[in-house]
């Protein structure tokens, strides 16, 4: 079965990528080393508690920066907590955002906060739908694999199997 | 009252992150500790409190029992929070006769020596930066064995010593003749 094991390889590779190009850092090998039979779902649970936290946090920060009278402390207090549980689930890029965002919150930099919420706003959706491809294709069947295979193939790349669809695939195997 | 050797740890995790107290839960658990978690230092004071208002209202027999059972080892707590911060809760827990000796550790997120500093001197005895690894809790066992051994030592001792003392006086003076 070659090409269930180009196919695994595939994975594999894609998650390296996610590490090579600073979506995720270590922190989110610990949640996974977290992770045993006991607990076969902590990273997507946590995972998911990342993503509703991120998303209340990015309405709070898009309602403070339209406000007349801009509160840079809450402002400051809302991108802290953002800070903190990027950190804790290992989105690095987003945890880096956060950083100049805080900067820009101390000097009471409008223009600068409104760049980083624009930043943090990209960053989230980029490593939101790379993770969620990630744990559909963890978990799912040989016959999804191939689907959500050739989907990351045709974001970021066709590779030898020259997939371009679920039919070609299909009729392949 | 003695403590069986072999029971489990009970540790208090207090953090206003959802994300950030799964995941000390899940450290803790690793490490076979039992855990209960909360999200703030007011439920925490609530809980560790509520062991000494229940003693006021049980005969001593029943308050003995539950005493063992919500007993708290050990507290973790973060340091920035909404209202009372980790920083508060640990001045409590050090100002209050029953609940002084109990090992408290602080976690943050900000690496700031001053801050660490006062954690300590208040007397945390660890301070971890987030996010939290396996190796910073494999570091808390020690401080809950020296803990556990203080306290069956300090039952014995108290027990012996006012023997001593009521055979010792008599004794004294014989002994030097």
């Amino acid at each position: 079965m070659d090409v269930m094991v180009q196919l695994q390889r595939q994975l594999f590779d894609y998650t390296a990528s996610l590490f090579h190009e600073g979506f995720l850092d270590e922190q989110f090998n610990q949640l996974q080393q977290l992770q045993d039979e006991s607990n076969p779902d902590f990273v997507v649970e946590v995972v998911t508690l990342f993503f509703e936290d991120a998303e209340r946090l990015l309405n709070e920060l898009t309602n403070a920066l339209s406000q007349e009278n801009i509160d840079f402390r809450r402002l400051d207090a809302h991108v802290h907590q953002l800070k903190g549980s990027s950190s804790s689930i290992g989105a690095q890029r987003i945890h880096t955002v956060c950083i100049s965002f805080r900067n820009s919150c101390e000097e009471q930099n409008v223009e600068g906060c409104l760049k980083s919420l624009q930043q943090v706003k990209h960053e989230y959706s980029t490593v939101k739908s790379k993770l969620e491809t990630l744990f559909k294709v963890r978990r799912s069947g040989p016959f999804l694999v191939r689907v959500l295979i050739c989907n990351i193939e045709m974001t970021y790349g066709e590779t030898d199997f020259g997939c371009r669809g679920v039919s070609v695939l299909g009729s392949v195997i | 009252m003695a403590i069986a050797a072999d029971s489990q740890f009970h540790v208090l995790a207090v953090d206003d992150s959802r994300i950030d107290r799964m995941l000390i839960e899940r450290l803790l658990k690793t490490s076979s500790f039992h855990v209960t978690a909360v999200d703030s230092a007011t439920k925490a004071l609530k809980i560790l409190g509520l062991v000494e208002d229940d003693l006021r209202n049980f005969d001593t027999s029943v308050a003995s029992k539950f005493h063992q059972d919500v007993e708290v080892n050990m507290i973790i707590t973060d340091y920035c929070m909404p209202g009372m911060t980790g920083y508060d809760l640990l001045r409590k827990i050090k100002e209050s006769k029953s609940l002084k000796d109990i090992p408290v550790v602080i976690m943050s997120s900000e690496n700031v020596p001053s801050r660490i500093n006062r954690c300590l001197e208040e007397g945390a005895e660890e301070f971890f930066l987030k996010p939290v690894q396996q190796s910073d809790v494999n570091k808390l066992k020690p401080h809950l064995l020296k803990s556990r051994v203080k306290e069956e030592q300090e039952q014995p001792i108290n027990n012996k010593r006012k023997g001593m003392e009521e055979s010792y006086s008599p004794n004294k003076n014989r002994q030097k003749m």
